[in-house]
């Protein structure tokens, strides 16, 4: 199990993108998959950043654990900012017309369809949010 | 990331190379905002681009939006993923794609 305790900011997302690439780095993983998984730890590294300790610094920690045999990938975001379940959000309406799309909510939407299990939980004042990902997938 | 641009009377391209991610593109929304003045085909480069994630999204729907107005943006090179990313929101609707 690999852990990062890190500022939650957004210029700290080069460093976790680094400690994530780190620690799958014996998986050989396809291109494809590092690039959702990017796609997913940015949204909610970024999500955590923006808005869970507004106006305020905290701070985010972030578990891995890699299971080498089914190369399952199991990460855990955990805050202490405000509750917030970004899987209650609504998906966004896809199909509408440029002049009417709006940006909100695309981060969270993407991330959902690129893991095989996301699942939130508040507990003892903390936000866990956790995510499943095979790198067959 | 880098931006090279290249205009040409009204059209300009810009080849975005490396991540579009939610330090870079601000960047490029800075960037590129400037640049636009008087022109009428605007298109993006995405040979070189590795990633992008909503916040790069963000920015080519502000760029699609203004270049409606007043010319065309087209999107050349699109790697496998970045086009799975533009079809899962729905942006493939609306963006010029050049296959």
């Amino acid at each position: 199990m690999a852990e990062l305790v890190i500022d939650a900011l957004v210029e700290n997302l080069d460093k976790v993108q680094d400690f994530v690439h780190n620690s799958i780095a014996d998986l050989n993983c396809p291109k494809k998959f590092i690039f959702q998984l990017d796609l997913v730890v940015e949204e909610i590294f970024v999500n955590i950043a923006e808005y869970a300790y507004t106006p305020n610094v905290g701070s985010a920690k972030i578990l891995l654990d890699v299971d080498v045999d089914s190369k399952n990938i199991s990460m855990t975001f955990i805050d202490s900012g405000f509750e917030y379940n970004p899987l209650e959000r609504n998906d966004p309406d896809i199909n509408l017309a440029l002049e009417e799309r709006q940006i909100g909510g695309l981060g969270i939407f993407l991330t959902k369809n690129f893991v095989d299990d996301i699942s939130y939980r508040y507990v003892d004042g903390q936000n866990i949010l956790q995510i499943k990902k095979s790198v067959t997938n | 990331m880098e931006i090279r641009k290249n205009l040409a009377g009204e059209s300009l391209t810009v080849e975005i190379i490396g991540r579009l991610d939610a330090t870079t593109a601000p960047q490029l929304e800075k960037d590129l905002s400037g640049a636009l003045g008087g022109v009428k085909n605007l298109t993006l480069d995405f040979k070189a681009l590795e990633y992008i994630a909503s916040a790069g999204l963000r920015v080519l729907l502000v760029f699609q939006k203004r270049m409606k107005k007043q010319g065309k943006m087209t999107i050349k090179n699109v790697s496998e993923e970045v086009k799975e990313v533009l079809e899962m929101t729905g942006f493939i609707n609306f963006l010029h794609i050049e296959e």
